[in-house]
């Protein structure tokens, strides 16, 4: 039994890049070559050939994908997957001293149930607990591989920040109405203090660059001073002012996307994306002219007041006035259908089969920075791909596999084998352990 | 009353210790050196608190105190590498690796594992960032904690050890641990080994959205590691100013004491906690980052053969924990089972010290409050049982943490000139069942109270010149 339970993991961990040639798809490239039906050709674990017909190399395995759709491995934009010890550090307004790198979990099952709903890289952000939240990245899910592995090498890092209820009511157990009376509580409490939270973290922030920037003309002229401390927490800002970091910004309402937009333009730094931002479609031109990307959801509001005024045409009213938007799932549930979030892109609005693809996989990518390595069918690009059983925007399609890198990572036929085994294994296990309790624990007689 | 009873009997304990005969000779002794082989049969000759001899045939000197070992082995006393021994109003438990909340999003239940007094001891007042210094006494040393009347002392000498690196164990610097001899005397200053082992760093805060209780920060497991990176980046930026001050004070502004960083600084080796696989390659990565000397402590994964190779590659120093997980408690009908992953983790961590023994990674063993003769007996067979060998047990319980911590040239084996810690048992030390007839602390002499007689004052009858001196 142990034999056959250790074949059936070797043959389903994942298997080392090799020429894999997928035939007979339907190929929704999500770039220049369009939908079409034909072969990809993988090698080195990249794209290396894209067409209707392309040769097949020696010794590549050969995947029969008829009847079936290849699609870009799937990218979410907003994830908190993958995480030790909690995503929010909720003590202080400004914490972008903590970083999500350092407690990246990559045993969290919710990775290798995000891939077999073919996402292959997920932007795994700090919570909105804060105005100015930690510091983030995003990860290929790249399941069994260890924490750095799993790391997308070359991406810009991020930071989190959060405007609206979630920042000013936490650590204000009275949700911020006279929340002052309680020793515990965190300022601020109001929309208003959370844009001075911001303003102030910067003048700290250009204040320490300066500081900085001359001990690095000193020491370019050769000289020997002492080097300022190091502050984590403004050390993250300093990247956000000198573009190293992307900032992502989870709002909802109208009035505070301008807020920030106002701020970022002051202060002097580009918001990469609104996340969430379920008000969009009323600022729309004001995002596409300050060049942040939008990610939102498809069809999810009304947990909570400031996200009432939210409309399912809001991903495509906005992609209309020419911002990037994208789709994600801020849930390990959610995240598992991100193809059918994609699909109400259609039906709401009216964006093409490729438009609303790209809601999940190109557009994030352009969001993340990333689209030079991933995002579409192209070749050169990272060979991460998602073969469908059928339409990919439906919600009746059922991942079939999932390469990251030209390898198979999720593979459904192996997966169903293997869960056989492991439910014998899990059993032989728990009885085991039943025998051995048994026989250290004295046995109770009834009249004891 | 009763405290009043107690001192006044401590206080005889003490003086009646003082005149133990400064020589002993153990004779006709199977001896288990750890250093060297195994004499079948030999005598230990103790004097002034030191091994004067040891050997097969080693003459008795006229003045020594003889004990007749026909029966019995002779052990170096153990160590237990990380404890909480000796610090009064420690939970026996402390040392538990608390390896960071385990309650973030998609991980899976933990097995049961007792809470740190880092998660249940709230801090005065609450912190608003890492310039609070909070949950930080890194100025603490164990020794200037110790009670010489820790009732434990006792207790875990019972299980045959002698010696202990014990440590403060609040918050997440914790303070310097201390290594200490086991003997029961007025002064605390008489076990004092090394007053400064080494700075203990827990993990035990878990996250919640807004911050929890109001305890300010750090709140969450991130919080806890970028407040630790940015104590070591303040360290070494005090020492530089410090430095800077000393050579030139004039015209330059005084740096601010800092006693955080000050205990920060003075502590040579850092124990940071890592139990699972992931904590294993993360603490790994983040004690090179510290560029500190690093002992992990936990490491209840070591046996899956990645973390003993991430482990081997690094050429790491483990502390591997002797309390090996095991169910929770559930109705016998309960529908709920554990994962595959936690099951194999049960069924697997006992083999840990032997996968670490194998693959070559400098270890030792230690109680993690199984320190009571019993627990910790059967503790360390349950390891034997999975694949350790008696020897090397025995090691990673004597010489190797005395290596780990840099006093193997004092205790951890049975040498001349070494520190007189031994225990004599009848029977395998590791065997259940077995029982420990003597402890030697510095060549003081004590019988374990399971061995005294009814009613608990005694003397044991055997010995006229060691009255009382058997606590």
């Amino acid at each position: 039994m142990k034999k056959t339970l250790l074949a059936v993991l070797v043959a389903l961990a994942p298997l080392c890049a090799e020429t894999i040639v997928i035939q007979n798809a339907t190929v929704m490239t999500v770039g220049s070559k369009g939908t079409f039906k034909g072969s990809v050709v993988v090698k080195d674990g990249k794209i290396a050939e894209v067409g209707e017909k392309v040769m097949v190399p020696q010794g590549a395995t050969v995947i029969d994908g008829g009847g079936q759709y290849l699609i870009p491995g799937i990218i979410d934009c907003h994830s908190h997957i993958a995480g030790d010890g909690g995503i929010n550090e909720g003590s202080v307004s400004v914490s972008s001293m903590v970083n999500i790198r350092d407690i990246i979990n990559p045993d969290d099952i919710a990775i290798y149930r995000a891939l077999a709903g073919g996402v292959t890289t997920a932007n795994i952000l700090h919570g909105s607990a804060n105005s100015i939240g930690g510091q983030t990245l995003p990860l290929k899910m790249r399941w069994g591989k260890s924490a750095q592995e799993m790391i997308f090498a070359g991406a810009t890092p991020g930071i989190k920040f959060a405007l609206g209820e979630n920042p000013k009511r936490s650590g204000n157990p009275q949700g911020g109405r006279g929340a002052t009376t309680t020793v515990t509580a965190r300022y601020p409490a109001t929309r208003m203090g959370v844009e001075d939270v911001i303003r102030e973290a910067f003048n700290d922030a250009k204040a320490y660059k300066a500081e900085w920037d001359a001990y690095d003309a000193q020491v370019a002229r050769g000289e020997h001073p002492l080097a300022p401390r190091v502050d984590l927490k403004l050390q993250a800002l300093k990247e956000v002012l000198e573009n190293k970091r992307y900032v992502h910004v989870h709002c909802y309402r109208a009035d505070e996307i301008l807020m920030m937009i106002r701020v970022a333009d002051d202060v002097g730094f580009k918001v990469r994306t609104f996340q969430h931002v379920l008000e969009g479609y009323k600022v729309a031109k004001e995002i596409a002219a300050h060049g942040a990307g939008a990610s939102t959801f498809s069809d999810w509001w009304a947990y909570k007041i400031e996200a009432i005024d939210a409309i399912p045409f809001n991903a495509t009213l906005m992609m209309k006035k020419g911002i990037v938007v994208s789709l994600n799932s801020d849930d390990a549930e959610l995240m598992r259908h991100l193809n059918s979030e994609a699909g109400k892109a259609m039906k709401y609005g009216g964006a093409t089969e490729t438009e609303a693809l790209a809601m999940v996989t190109l557009n994030p990518a352009k969001q993340l920075g990333i689209d030079k390595t991933v995002g579409s069918i192209e070749v050169g690009k990272d060979a991460d791909l998602v073969l469908y059983d059928s339409f990919p925007l439906s919600d009746f399609a059922k991942v079939q596999k999932v390469l990251i890198d030209g390898t198979v990572y999720f593979d459904r036929d192996k997966e169903l084998v293997a869960q056989a085994a492991k439910e014998a294994e899990k059993k032989r296990l728990i009885d085991k352990e039943k025998a051995s309790q048994q026989r250290t624990q004295p046995v109770r007689r009834p009249n004891q | 009353m009763k405290k009043l009873l107690l001192s006044a009997f401590l206080v005889w304990c003490a003086s009646a210790l003082a005149e133990v005969p400064s020589t002993v000779a153990i004779r006709n002794a199977k001896i288990v050196t750890v250093s060297g082989p195994v004499i079948a049969k030999g005598t230990v000759i103790v004097r002034g608190g030191l091994i004067e001899a040891v050997g097969e045939n080693v003459p008795v000197p006229a003045d020594a105190w003889v004990v007749d070992g026909e029966g019995m082995t002779v052990y170096p006393g153990l160590i237990d590498g990380l404890s909480t021994v000796g610090i009064a109003g420690a939970a026996p438990a402390a040392a538990a690796a608390g390896g960071g909340g385990r309650g973030g999003r998609g991980t899976t239940a933990t097995p049961a594992t007792p809470a740190t007094p880092a998660a249940q001891a709230a801090p005065a007042e609450r912190s608003w960032g890492p310039e609070d210094r909070p949950q930080t006494t890194s100025w603490l040393l164990a020794a200037d904690e110790i009670s010489a009347g820790d009732r434990r002392v006792e207790t875990v000498r019972g299980a045959g050890f002698t010696t202990a690196v014990t440590f403060p164990t609040r918050g997440i610097f914790g303070g310097q641990g201390s290594i200490i001899d086991l003997v029961s005397g007025e002064k605390a200053a008489e076990m004092i080994l090394v007053p400064a082992a080494g700075q203990y760093i827990a993990f035990g805060r878990g996250g919640g959205f807004g911050g929890g209780g109001g305890g300010g920060f750090p709140s969450s497991l991130m919080g806890i590691i970028s407040y630790v990176r940015q104590i070591y980046l303040d360290a070494d930026h005090y020492r530089l100013v410090k430095e800077a001050y000393a050579k030139n004070p004039n015209g330059m502004q005084r740096p601010e004491y800092d006693r955080a960083l000050e205990g920060v600084l003075a502590s040579k080796r850092i124990l940071l906690p890592a139990n699972r696989l992931v904590e294993i390659d993360r603490m790994l990565r983040f004690g090179a980052e510290l560029k500190q000397p690093m002992i992990l402590y936990g490491a209840r994964d070591a046996y899956l053969p990645e973390a003993a190779d991430l482990l081997k590659k690094a050429n790491a120093t483990v502390l591997l924990s002797l309390r090996w997980p095991t169910a929770p408690a559930r109705s016998p009908d309960a529908e709920d089972t554990d994962t595959l992953r936690v099951l194999e983790e049960r069924d697997k961590a006992p083999t840990a010290p032997a996968v670490l023994q194998k693959a070559g990674v400098r270890f030792a063993l230690y109680s993690d409050g199984q320190d009571a003769p019993r627990d910790f007996q059967r503790a360390v067979k349950k390891a034997i049982d999975n694949g350790l060998s008696r020897e090397d047990a025995l090691r990673a319980l004597t010489l190797s943490p005395a290596e780990i911590y840099g006093v193997a040239d004092r205790v951890g084996s049975i040498e001349r000139g070494k520190i007189a810690n031994l225990v004599l048992t009848k029977g395998d030390i590791f065997e259940n069942g077995t029982t420990v007839v003597m402890v030697f602390v510095d060549g003081k002499k004590y019988t374990p109270a399971e061995t005294t007689a009814p009613g608990g004052r005694g003397a044991a009858t055997d010995d006229p010149g060691n009255p009382g001196g058997n606590r």
